[in-house]
């Protein structure tokens, strides 16, 4: 039976067709999507934070309206995909006690501090780029809610890219201090946007397996260079330098070949020594703590009223 | 210690994007009672007009057909073609059918 199980779930994924929740499928596709929806849920959560920083001190009522807007929708973007997992039989609330309890991992770039406002404006062109390169393909992937959420998702995201990289040309635009800002910013994020797409194909153990099931549908490095050809000409329309020594046009091959991303320190943060891993998940647990008397009150609310209409 | 918020029933919600077309399921979330379900349904999934009504439903109150029964389930209409127009053939010349 088992075997013609498989044989089924194999040929709907190689038809290009999707996996539904109530069908039969193999125990390591369930438990790798939980993981990669997770992580990537976490990761819209924890990602509200570095902006959410700036929503208080964002410089006219316009761009505080737009980062209020923008930050919202990540939240939005953490329940479409909580939703997901919970079609898979995962569990909402033990997904948040695993990211508070650190068991479970969220993006790295979101363990960087957002120092000036020219920050949301580099995260919206090249954070939110760089999630639009890895979530474009994934509108595609095999397991239907997932798919189903990424294209929601993505179409939420083009507003994230475009008003960050308008708030950047209206800097540009500014004083030589506001374009020193921006510079200083994309010299910091850049480097980190790259390792958003993961480590290096040879050093990705997960890889061959989620292409096999469709879960995946482009390797890291094939990502990253779409992202760096992407992002160079925008760059120049832009008016500001890419940090990368190496960063040239080949070609031969059609693409920029580009300097490699410094990988001890992606490791170092992906373990936890990044510059805000700490503050990230105590702040995410605190607002946790905070918010439980609202869910408790709501809670007595609801079985108040559920008892007074079985009363009646 | 709080209550976990899974004890929170879960809502399956359904869209209709605009007048003239059925509700879509657009997704699920969880919430204590009916009326916070409809609230956050629109808060999240209509943020952008997505939509002009919504339902939300418990999802323990819906009854779905399983996929081991799919195929004796949907035979009934698998082997009645003739409820599609394309199995009438029709003379090309013969306008506006
Ligand atoms: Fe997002
Ligand atoms: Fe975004």
């Amino acid at each position: 039976m088992d075997e013609e199980l498989q044989r089924e779930f194999d040929r709907v994924v190689a038809a290009e067709q999707r996996i539904e929740p109530r069908d039969w499928m193999p125990e390591g596709y369930r438990r790798t999507l939980i993981r990669q929806i997770a992580q990537h849920a976490h990761s819209e959560i924890i990602g509200m934070q570095p902006e959410g920083n700036w929503i208080t001190r964002a410089p006219s009522l316009r761009r505080k309206a737009i980062l209020l807007a923008k930050v919202q929708d990540e939240a939005g973007h953490g329940l479409y995909l909580y939703a997901a997992t919970e079609t898979l039989g995962a569990d909402r609330e033990d997904l948040t006690q695993k990211l508070i309890n650190g068991r479970q991992k969220y993006s790295s770039i979101f363990n960087y501090p957002t120092l000036s406002f020219a920050d949301v404006g580099v995260i919206g062109w090249l954070v939110d780029g760089a999630a639009i390169c890895n979530q474009v393909p994934l509108c595609r992937t095999s397991y239907g809610p997932y798919a189903r959420a990424m294209i929601r998702v993505c179409k939420e995201e083009s507003f994230h890219q475009r008003q960050g990289y308008e708030l950047l040309m209206t800097m540009m635009r500014g004083t030589e201090a506001q374009r020193r800002q921006v510079q200083d910013a994309v010299d910091r994020w850049w480097w980190p946007s790259l390792m958003m797409f993961g480590p290096p194909d040879d050093a990705s153990s997960n890889t061959e397996q989620s292409m096999a099931w469709r879960i995946k549908r482009h390797t890291n490095d094939e990502l990253r260079q779409k992202f760096v050809d992407m992002s160079v000409p925008q760059a120049d329309k832009l008016g500001v330098t890419l940090p990368d020594p190496e960063l040239r046009w080949n070609a031969e091959r059609g693409h920029h070949d580009f300097g490699t991303p410094d990988w001890d320190e992606f490791w170092r943060v992906v373990k936890g020594d990044g510059p805000c891993n700490a503050q990230r998940v105590a702040h995410r647990r605190k607002s946790h703590d905070d918010g439980a008397w609202v869910r408790e009150a709501a809670t007595a609310h609801a079985a108040k009223r559920a008892a007074k209409e079985s009363a009646a | 210690m709080s209550e976990p918020r899974s004890s929170w029933p879960l809502y399956e919600v359904f869209v209709r994007g605009k007048r003239g077309l059925n509700h879509v399921h657009v997704g699920s979330l969880h919430a204590p009672d009916d009326e916070m379900a409809l609230r956050n349904a629109r808060d999240l999934y209509t943020r952008r007009n997505e939509g002009v009504s919504i339902w939300v439903v418990p999802a323990a109150a819906i009854t779905a057909s399983s996929p081991d029964e799919k195929d004796p389930f949907f035979a009934p209409s698998g082997d009645k073609v003739y409820r599609h127009p394309t199995f009438y053939a029709i003379p090309e010349d013969v306008p506006h059918l």
